[in-house]
């Protein structure tokens, strides 16, 4: 089996995000920035059915900036065997990457496409499922177990009232939520091994797909602030203020 | 102008998430249809029907659409989607995993999760785990759109009159087969609908102490249980009881932080509550910056003494 994990740089989970003053979006300069983390789990569960002897290849995608260069790394290091890089100057929309994937995947013919849920930049949940309807692949989405059974893949899924278990045909595109695994960290030597681990650099203009925003955003703007409240003495003061909301008798 | 709907539900009732998403289509303005696609579901179809402001239902039950496998309902929906403008679904899990395999077959940049529909005809979607909203136009002809459920009030479940159509489509895929599915009965109120829920964290320290702090709490306030990532990763709880950025997004009257730090990722799902009351040992916990009523305490005396008063 072969797969293909994209990966999205994206600002570290850690940072909490500053809006610029022209409201034209959220400031990136000088912020960390990592690999968006439901893609580590994804690079974690393909490198894991490499180990376990169920895929030979694992390749990671990123496009974006050339410093999405660093976000491959990460994923070699991990142990993913080589990187394509896809440089654009604008970050395409989810369905303008979904295009770029589709291309890749044509040429690639990986067996399983694993990507994360969601990017918790722009949050859109969308790449995956966009890229199965491109392919016209099964999809299990929002997985938190992947079990190869025969021919098929088993995926558990979270969903809104538990989990659901769905068998795939393959190829197949999966989604990860977080339960799927924990993702390692990667030590000092596979992280050395990994900047010598191959990364073929291209150009959104390569694929000959039209990624041109459909979006214009006006504005990014605070949400509004909640103001902190007072601290209660005890539990009385509690009991007190949930009678004057009405929820307790 | 016309909306479809893509309405959620377990094939015996129309999820409370649907009526949101109702709202948010007569917002947009004209018609509202509502697609129910399921197994054995005209139960579904009979209460989508009565829903206020719904001109029309489409009916196509099929063993296909029985479990929401996206593979069978997307050439469903993508076979309507010409009589409409826009196509709008709640953005539950049924919503996630179907819409943007319509989207893209139909070559649409998919609007995610919107919390407002201004008058220029622009969208807000929450994007950074809420800290920042981002306004946005589309220029595709069509648009489709899913819902916060929490961002609209719910549409009138009586008061409609609407025609019920029986529709087909493709049907099954064969791409994919439903296995199996593990839904939790249970008597309290659902998490995403709840006027109070009653949230525990890492501080819980087990599902035994969930058991025996969280439940007679919540029990006596009538609320729903949620937790944060960290709670249900270490497996106290199910993970359809998360509470974040990735999990459920929830804005009941009363929300109470049991044991939760407040990380950026659980706030986005919670903030937008009416009141927050936070417990928490740690004077410095960031949830008692953005909670109305904080107490500073060691949650395993205040939760009991707290149930035995109420
Ligand atoms: C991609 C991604 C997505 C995520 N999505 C979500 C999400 O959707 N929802 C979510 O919740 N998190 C999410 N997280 C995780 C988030 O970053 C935090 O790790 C998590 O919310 C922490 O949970 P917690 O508050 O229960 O635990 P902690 O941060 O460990 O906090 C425990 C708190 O309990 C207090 N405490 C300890 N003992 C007691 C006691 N005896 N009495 C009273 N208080 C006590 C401590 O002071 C502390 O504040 C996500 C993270 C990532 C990377
Ligand atoms: N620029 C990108 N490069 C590589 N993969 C991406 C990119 N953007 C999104 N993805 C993948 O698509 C998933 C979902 O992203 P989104 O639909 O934007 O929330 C991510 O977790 C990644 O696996």
């Amino acid at each position: 089996m072969k797969i293909l994990v994209p990966v999205k740089r994206v600002i570290d989970y850690n940072v909490k995000p500053r809006i610029k003053s022209d409201q034209s979006g959220v400031d990136l300069a000088n912020v960390k920035m990592s690999m968006n983390p439901f893609d580590e789990i994804a690079v974690e569960e393909a490198v894991r059915l490499k180990e376990a002897g169920t895929a030979e290849e694992v390749v990671v995608v990123s496009i974006g900036e050339q410093k999405a260069q660093e976000t491959l790394r990460t994923g070699l290091a991990m142990g993913a065997d080589r990187g394509i890089l896809v440089v654009t100057e604008d970050m395409p929309e989810p369905l303008g990457i979904a295009k770029i994937l589709a291309k890749i995947t044509e040429e690639e013919s990986p067996d399983l496409v694993i990507l994360g849920k969601q990017a918790i930049d722009d949050d859109s949940n969308q790449v995956g499922q966009m890229l199965a309807a491109l392919l016209g692949w099964s999809q299990g989405t929002f997985a938190s177990k992947l079990e190869q059974d025969g021919d098929k893949l088993k995926v558990t899924r979270e969903i809104d009232g538990g989990l659901e278990t769905l068998a795939l045909s393959t190829p197949a595109i999966v989604t990860t939520d977080l339960r799927l695994n924990e993702p390692r960290y990667a030590s000092l030597p596979n992280i050395m091994k990994a900047k010598k681990k191959p990364i073929d650099e291209k150009t959104a203009a390569d694929f000959g797909v039209d990624i041109s925003p459909r979006l214009e955003t006006l504005k990014v703007t605070e949400p509004p602030k909640r103001e902190a409240g007072e601290i209660v003495p005890d539990v009385d003061t509690l009991v007190a203020k949930l009678k004057e909301m009405g929820v307790a008798a | 102008m016309s909306t479809l709907v893509i309405a959620d539900h377990d094939n015996s009732e129309l999820g409370s998430a649907t009526l949101v998403a109702v709202t948010a289509a007569q917002k947009l303005g004209g018609d509202v249809t509502v697609l129910v696609a399921g197994e054995g579901s005209q139960a579904v179809a009979d209460a989508a029907a009565k829903v206020e402001g719904v001109a029309k239902v489409l009916h196509a039950d099929d063993a296909a659409y029985g479990h929401g496998v996206a593979e069978n309902l997307a050439p469903l929906i993508e076979g309507l989607a010409g009589d409409y403008e826009n196509i709008v679904a709640p953005a539950t899990s049924m919503g996630k995993n179907v819409m943007p395999r319509v989207a893209a077959k139909l070559d649409i940049q998919q609007i995610s999760d919107i919390i407002a529909i201004n008058d220029d005809g622009s969208f807000d979607r929450p994007t950074y785990a809420g800290n920042a909203i981002a306004t946005v136009k589309t220029s595709d002809a069509k648009k489709v759109i899913t819902v916060r459920g929490t961002a609209f009030d719910k549409a009138n479940a009586e008061g409609g009159s609407a025609s019920v159509e029986a529709v087909s489509g493709p049907g099954d895929s064969g791409k994919t087969e439903f296995v199996s599915a593990e839904i939790a009965e249970s008597e309290r109120p659902e998490l995403t609908s709840a006027s109070v829920i009653v949230s525990g964290g890492r501080a819980l320290q087990s599902g035994e102490n969930f058991e025996k702090y969280i439940e007679p709490l919540a029990d006596k306030l009538g609320a729903a249980i949620g937790a944060s990532r960290a709670a249900v990763d270490a497996g106290y709880v199910p993970n359809d009881y998360q509470v974040g950025q990735t999990g459920k997004i929830v804005a009941p009257e009363v929300y109470i932080a049991i044991g939760i730090s407040g990380a950026i990722q659980h706030l986005a799902g919670m903030k937008d509550s009416k009141t927050i009351i936070a417990i928490n040992k740690d004077e410095d916990a960031p949830i008692f910056q953005v909670a109305d009523y904080g107490l500073v305490a060691d949650l395993y005396e205040a939760v009991p003494e707290l149930t035995s008063k109420l």
